[in-house]
């Protein structure tokens, strides 16, 4: 690899860090104002136009606290956790493939970290990472209501970590890839020999499942047990002040966003929109793809955001209920119609 | 048992069918819900700036009267302080003298007078018992302060406006 690659590989690093930063920062005022909307409210207006500089007198807040490591903790897995939490959640969109190649003469910009043939495998990883953030946080807190939310927490994301494995599965045998960069490239367009090319019209129900499992795994209503404020007081995050407690509620947003990305881009065509071979210039498609993928991660958050007011949490048994007896066998059904279909019809 | 009226009704449980246990034809009713209120009106009223419009018998901050010209009602005779269930009421009375009759309308007047803000229920009771109509409860919520002690609203604050000219 050449110095220029380096370089132009470490800003793209840079930017995406920064951007995943700023919405997670942006996605706290969109939760206050969306919750606001839904309650008929108006959500934070004073700091700023629209209430605009709200996440940034939060941040300052979160930083200006006390910070509290309570006696009995063990301090290091008290810091650890936390910051693994935001580790895992920041290095989830190494993979994700923005937008098509830039070209500037002879220079080519790959608008992706990493495009590496396991992409697919390494998300499932950093997913399953996350939650040692949480598990090790409640362990070490010392707190028998953050220990439950960290039980609940690891258990919840073992069992839909499953379904969601196996949704992927299903999705894998259509694209034959595990590479997100061609999983994105199958998508190109929207029509292609009388059918649709996204991912999602060839496989709705392993849409739905990867959906389901991504609230889960995100630990959003109605799946925030590990949370769950009316039983475990704050749940793993009990002990937890300061800039820690900010990490934690951080590592939500930012885990939010990459999941929406990843949605957008295995399910949804990512960078990929209608009529885009008829725009001449390559470039031009290119940055087009990328606002067109932020606009639908955007939506998925903002779907997140919908669901979160309007569905109530499910209880611990319905949670388990659903996801080892009908999400299971649903995905296995899944597997077992997309096998029966690629090898009958096509 | 007897039915006492005929409004009751017996309600059978039955168990979901299919498309109720699926749950997701439901989350999409909730889910449109949800989106109808997103497009409607707030209905916050951001208090400091605006204010939403009292009752014709709200009773707020005190205010002592004056009549047509200008002279204070009060005659200090303490039916108020009297009548008043929290004795959030004090004043000292004083009598009034020669060339002050543009000032008072009576023969005696309050020198001071206090209402102490955090001790009055706004009852009411004080409007009622005064034969002077010289205070009404006719003002303002009582607005917030740090201090016990700035609560004490005296003649400075519960006169009528003319005096302060």
């Amino acid at each position: 690899m050449e110095i220029a690659d380096i370089i132009i590989k470490f800003i793209l690093v840079v930017i995406i860090f920064a951007i995943s930063l700023l919405i997670a920062l942006y996605s706290t005022y969109a939760e206050r104002k969306v919750a606001a909307f839904f309650q008929d409210r108006l959500g934070p207006n004073r700091a700023g136009p629209y209430g605009l500089f709200q996440p940034f007198a939060d941040g300052a807040k979160m930083f200006l606290k006390e910070e509290i490591i309570p006696t009995n903790a063990s301090a290091f897995l008290f810091i650890a956790g936390p910051s693994l939490s935001i580790l895992t959640a920041c290095i989830g969109s190494a993979v994700i493939p923005w937008g098509q190649k830039l070209t500037f003469g002879t220079t080519v910009i790959d608008l992706q970290v990493a495009d590496i043939n396991v992409g697919v495998l390494y998300i499932l990883g950093v997913v399953s990472l996350g939650v040692y953030g949480v598990m090790i946080g409640g362990w070490a807190s010392n707190n028998k209501y953050s220990l439950l939310g960290a039980i609940r927490a690891a258990s919840q994301n073992i069992s839909y970590e499953i379904s969601m494995g196996l949704s992927i599965i299903a999705l894998l045998m259509v694209t034959g890839t595990l590479s997100l960069r061609e999983i994105a490239e199958q998508q190109h367009g929207f029509w292609y020999h009388g059918w649709f090319t996204w991912n999602f019209f060839k496989q709705p129900l392993g849409f739905l499942l990867f959906i389901i499992c991504a609230f889960a795994e995100t630990n959003r209503t109605p799946f925030d047990l590990p949370e769950c404020e009316t039983e475990l007081v704050g749940g793993y995050h009990t002990e937890y002040s300061s800039m820690k407690l900010g990490f934690y509620l951080f590592s939500e947003y930012i885990n939010m966003f990459v999941s929406s990305a990843v949605m957008a881009t295995l399910y949804f065509g990512g960078y990929n929109f209608p009529f885009m071979d008829l725009i001449g210039s390559p470039n031009l498609v290119a940055i087009l793809g990328v606002i067109i993928l932020f606009a639908k991660i955007f939506f998925f958050i903002f779907f997140f955001m919908w669901v979160r007011w309007t569905i109530p949490r499910f209880r611990y048994d319905q949670l388990m209920d659903l996801g080892w007896k009908s999400l299971i066998p649903l995905a296995i059904a899944n597997i077992v119609i997309t096998g029966v279909v690629i090898t009958f019809f096509k | 048992m007897e039915a006492l009226s005929s409004k009751k009704k017996v309600l059978e449980q039955k168990p979901l069918n299919f498309w109720e246990r699926i749950y997701l034809p439901t989350i999409a009713q909730g889910l449109a819900i949800t989106m109808s209120h997103f497009f409607r009106k707030p209905v916050t009223i951001q208090y400091p700036e605006q204010k939403r419009e009292f009752s014709e018998n709200f009773r707020g901050m005190h205010s002592l009267k004056r009549d047509e010209e200008g002279r204070e009602r009060c005659t200090a005779c303490g039916l108020c302080a009297l009548s008043c269930p929290a004795e959030a009421i004090t004043m000292i009375a004083a009598e009034r003298k020669k060339g002050e009759e543009h000032l008072y309308r009576e023969e005696k007047y309050a020198a001071v007078y206090e209402i102490n803000m955090l001790r009055c229920i706004f009852c009411g009771l004080c409007e009622e018992a005064c034969p002077k109509e010289a205070i009404y409860l006719d003002g303002d919520i009582v607005p917030s302060d740090y201090l016990r002690k700035d609560f004490i609203y005296g003649k400075d604050k519960l006169v009528e406006e003319p005096l302060n000219q």
